[in-house]
């Protein structure tokens, strides 16, 4: 099915409104078309594109509820969503905890469409793979890589007059590039709303490269070192604990925001002053859409974290009405303020350090302290009096990111990042970190 | 952009585990009726036409319909009941030596015919960057035949208040024995996979698979700390009759520390002991690092199983397919062709199946048409061999496929994934009250926590949800703030005694993720309770203010 335009969705939604008879009924439609090619051991695997597009009719009569989505748009079909939804209202329990969706409200247009990504055809995403496989045949290198693109959109609309309707692209593109004896390996990852920021000749140089100086690396003692860890090795650290930022668990007691003795730990200081970090649905780098789906609350221009102290946590419309606290739509994006460096500069500035491009296989070990334990993966490094001096073989670590974000040294330029496990969108920095605890070594390439 | 679709689920510590959905949500009374059978197979052969007719010199078409229904309960309350349906088409070719794939929702003759047009297409356009022709092993077709998972009791006609009630039971049992909050769900899968070929078969089957995990979190205000204890349940690929739990399916645990399961499942049971060993948990002593003999259990060991032999025996990931996502594997050609690398002690047999009974990986047919077999892939601690599919085989001198083709939706191509990999029981009478008496100073570790290895599986730490020490031959105090750090070679090689098939029995991961884009998949991991001797444990409680 096409990428339906706001005439059309408004005319789906108004048509689902009127055939309900719901105390409540909210209307969420979803499209997209998403391409991809893959590829390994320097030829293409697989490619592919997929065409989606549903519609979710949500209702409550009282504080019971039930939702049915289909793909189907015709009459017939709204009015068999709208009525397989209300029988399931009706058979489900009472939820004491249910909430309506709110009253008329305006979104604020966020950009988050680019008609160049719109645009991205079979040729482009071949070439893409081609750029990196033909330039690590030459150098008798390997490439690995996967590139995909999306274009989408969505409605969000409610019986009590809520309606918005925007469009969204975006590529994100990895690749692993290896030496042909297995003893190198680099890795790069750029993620963009518009695909003219993207360019896969410089990514795949910054993986070859690193393949290459990562080839001889010696085996350093597991300990705390000074690390500079770019943005892929602290983009899923900052996302697990950015989780964590429920309000509810923490009045619970059950989250590392909990206050010993009851409460939560809003405003206090829990990390280094130069810690700032925000939510903005219209950032120029990484625009969200500006409403959170779950709840049809508009998104806010929130402070998370500022200047180490706890600035906001979140509260689902529920526990906020609890605690006399105002829910607004849960944050899509997390940013964190960092300086004009970059990581060479940062390398430039360390007498002895590890230089870390990204981490992997992160787990929760305790959420009491966020403690993760997870390994350095596709180039390690030592530094000595501002130099890479070698490739240091991939550590194990166990550290929670509230003490890694007490410990900074020194934060370098932000960049727009995708994590392999979260659902934010990110725009971090690299950050000079003392003391980073590695506690094994791993012989994996 | 949005990367994945995912449900939010409550889980653990109040946080939220994120679950991906496969399709649309629908009518209980939808999921009962199949497609007609007939139906599938025009579609199928207008596909097939198609592309020879385009030049494909191979094609497959599966036809799905996904059926899955899940239901999540917190403390009291119901929060959420799902249905979700996804039906549709992908069609797999070969053409100039090259794979394409495309698939289409819309179940038509002409839909479908164009599917496979396009599918050539995109064969054509990959061939020009394709290093060799793909060679399939040969695969004999079996006609017109139909498949379906054993089971007494169909989960869709359980009614939805009688699931509820059982999670919102387990709930209050866990509250009442000493939970502060209780989270429990249940996930519910039915896969209708049509599967048609050029080489002549028509394979219809119907799996059936459900897991029930649940949390029970205690909180001490007073202190500030919190620890959570989850179900020691296994996903199964059964009916809805594995929760009537019989009195033979009741295992009872090395020095009777907890109540386990194997065929059967008593959630409710389960859920009033995690209420209990939660609140046990916020007191018990924390480990002192050091060197441990381990004793773990299957509803343990499965997931290190799954970790660094399962994943590590994968010959996409041997070969490098997977090296720019989940890695390659330390278990390279090399060490399987000389016969003698050493994976683990002599006692250690481990071997893939896709053939038990109530494993999540049990099926007729694999998603290349080739029929559920077992084989082994460590043969007295010896590297033996790997999981191949149709084009991998000849890699390894295999006459056929090993069966381990996987797709997870129609619209998702297929490629290697994991069958069943388990651990043979021990041949020699050990009970597990047998195992521990050896032990003089251990740690007998149950259930699944958390777990992290490196891409090439060499070094892992394993948590796990309950641990008790083991000290001259009696399992004896509850321990806390425990992870075992160790490499795969090491560790296998550790291996020093596994308890009799009496012991045996199967986890199983439900949402095992691998390739790109992502895809899940369900596999089950059997063993009996097994010591590993001398083993590095960590202790992981540390203070952040």
């Amino acid at each position: 099915m096409k990428i339906l335009n706001q005439e059309e969705t408004k005319r789906i939604s108004d048509k689902v409104m009127s055939l309900s008879k719901a105390d409540e009924c909210i209307v969420t439609i979803n499209g997209s078309r998403t391409g991809n090619i893959r590829y390994a051991r320097n030829a293409v695997s697989t490619a592919g594109l997929v065409e989606n597009t549903q519609l979710s009719v949500a209702v409550a009569f009282g504080k019971k509820q039930g939702t049915a989505v289909i793909n189907e748009f015709d009459d017939k079909s709204l009015a068999k969503a709208v009525q397989r939804a209300e029988e399931l209202a009706k058979l489900a329990p009472e939820n004491p905890e249910f909430m309506p969706t709110p009253d008329k409200q305006a979104f604020k247009g966020s950009d988050t469409f680019s008609k160049s990504t719109d645009a991205i055809n079979p040729e482009y995403r071949a070439q893409v793979a081609a750029y990196s496989i033909e330039a690590c045949k030459k150098k008798g290198l390997v490439a690995a890589g996967f590139f995909t693109d999306q274009s989408s959109f969505e409605t969000v609309a409610n019986s009590r007059g809520v309606f918005g309707h925007q469009s969204q692209t975006g590529i994100d593109f990895t690749c692993t590039v290896r030496t042909e004896d297995g003893r190198g390996s680099g890795w790069v990852r750029r993620d963009a709303q518009d695909v003219n920021r993207f360019d896969p000749r410089a990514a795949a140089e910054v993986a070859m490269e690193k393949a290459i100086r990562s080839a001889e690396a010696k085996a350093l003692e597991p300990g705390r070192y000074t690390v500079i860890l770019e943005p892929a090795a602290t983009s899923d650290l900052l996302a697990f604990m950015f989780n964590s930022f429920d309000a509810r668990s923490a009045d619970e007691g059950r989250s590392f925001l909990a206050k010993k003795g009851g409460g939560n730990r809003m405003g206090e200081k829990l990390f280094d002053e130069q810690v700032n970090v925000w939510a903005d649905p219209w950032d120029k780098d990484i625009p969200v859409l500006p409403w959170d789906n779950q709840t049809l609350l508009a998104r806010e221009r929130m402070d998370i974290i500022k200047n180490g102290k706890i600035a906001s946590m979140n509260y689902s419309p529920f526990w906020g009405k609890k605690q006399g606290q105002r829910a607004v739509g849960q944050p899509g994006n997390i940013i964190m303020s960092g300086g004009s460096k970059s990581t060479e500069e940062l390398i430039a500035s360390t007498k002895k350090g590890i230089l870390v491009t990204r981490t992997w296989y992160i787990r929760m070990v305790d959420p009491q302290t966020v403690l993760l334990t997870g390994l350095t993966r596709d180039g390690t490094f030592y530094i000595e009096n501002g130099k890479i001096k070698h490739p240091v073989k991939n550590f194990r670590f166990n550290e929670s990111p509230v003490t890694m974000l007490n410990n900074i040294e020194e934060l370098g330029r932000p960049e727009v990042l995708a994590g392999d496990e979260s659902q934010f969108q990110l725009l971090i920095p690299a950050m000079k970190v003392r003391d980073f605890n590695f506690t094994s070594l791993s012989d994996a390439v | 952009m949005e990367r994945r679709s995912f449900l939010k689920v409550a889980a653990a510590a109040g946080g939220t585990m994120l679950v991906p959905v496969f399709g649309n949500a629908i009518a209980a009374e939808d999921l009962m009726n199949p497609m007609a059978r007939k139906f599938k197979k025009e579609l199928a052969d207008a596909a097939l036409n198609a592309a020879t007719k385009a030049g494909a010199s191979y094609c497959d078409v599966r036809i799905g319909r996904y059926l899955n229904q899940f239901i999540t309960t917190r403390d009291t309350r119901v929060e959420n009941i799902v249905n979700t349906e996804s039906t549709g088409v992908g069609v797999r070719v070969i053409a100039n030596g090259a794979y394409g794939f495309a698939a289409t929702n819309a179940l038509t003759v002409d839909a479908v015919a164009d599917a496979a047009r396009q599918a050539v297409a995109i064969a054509r356009a990959n061939a020009r960057l394709q290093a060799s022709p793909v060679q399939l092993a040969p695969v004999k077709g079996v006609g017109e035949v139909t498949w379906q998972t054993p089971f007494k009791k169909d989960w869709r006609e359980v009614p939805i208040k009688e699931k509820a009630d059982m999670l919102l039971a387990a709930n209050k049992a866990g509250l009442d024995a000493g939970a502060s909050f209780m989270t429990a769900n249940l996930f519910q899968v039915n896969q209708q996979k049509y599967f048609a070929s050029t080489d002549g078969s028509y394979i219809d089957q119907d799996v059936h698979r459900l897991w029930a995990p649940f949390t029970a979190t205690a909180v001490d205000k007073a202190t500030g700390k919190f620890r959570t204890r989850d179900g020691l349940s296994s996903p199964a690929g059964m009916g809805y009759e594995f929760f009537d739990a019989k009195p033979e399916h009741k295992v009872r645990a090395a020095g009777g520390v907890t109540q386990l399961y194997n065929g059967g499942y008593d959630i409710i049971e389960d859920a009033k002991a995690a209420g209990k060993q939660a609140r046990e948990k916020l007191s018990a002593k924390s480990v002192e690092p050091g060197k441990y003999d381990l004793v773990l259990s299957p509803e343990h060991l499965f997931l290190t199983i799954h970790e660094n032999v399962g994943h590590a025996t994968e010959l996409d990931r041997v070969l490098g397919y997977e090296a720019n996502y989940a890695g390659t594997s330390f278990a390279t050609l090399d060490k399987w062709k000389g016969r003698n690398f050493k994976y683990g002690s002599d006692i250690v047999n481990i071997v893939a199946d896709k053939t038990t009974p109530g494993s999540l990986g049990f099926v007729g047919y694999d998603d290349e048409g080739v029929p559920s077999k077992k084989w082994d892939l460590i043969r007295n601690g010896i590297l033996v061999n790997y999981q191949a599919t149709r084009d991998q085989a000849h890699i390894i001198g295999e006459k056929e496929s090993h069966g381990c083709s996987y797709a997870d939706s129609w619209s998702s191509v297929q490629f290697q994934r994991m069958p069943n990999v388990s651990l043979e029981a021990g041949k020699k009478p050990l009970s597990v009250d047998d195992m521990v008496k050896d032990v003089k100073k251990g740690i007998y570790i149950l259930g699944r926590g958390s777990y992290s290895i490196d891409q090439q599986r060499y070094n892992f730490q394993f948590g796990g949800q309950l641990f008790y020490e083991i000290k001259d031959g009696k399992v004896g105090q509850m321990l806390n703030d425990v992870a075992y750090q160790s490499n795969t070679q090491e560790f296998w090689n550790s291996c020093s005694a596994t308890c009799d098939q009496r012991d045996w029995r199967m986890g199983g991961s439900f949402f095992d993720g691998k390739g790109q884009p992502s895809q899940v998949s369900a596999v089950s991991h059997g063993s009996s309770t097994t010591r590993f001797n001398g083993i590095n444990v960590i202790n992981t409680a540390r203070k952040i203010d």
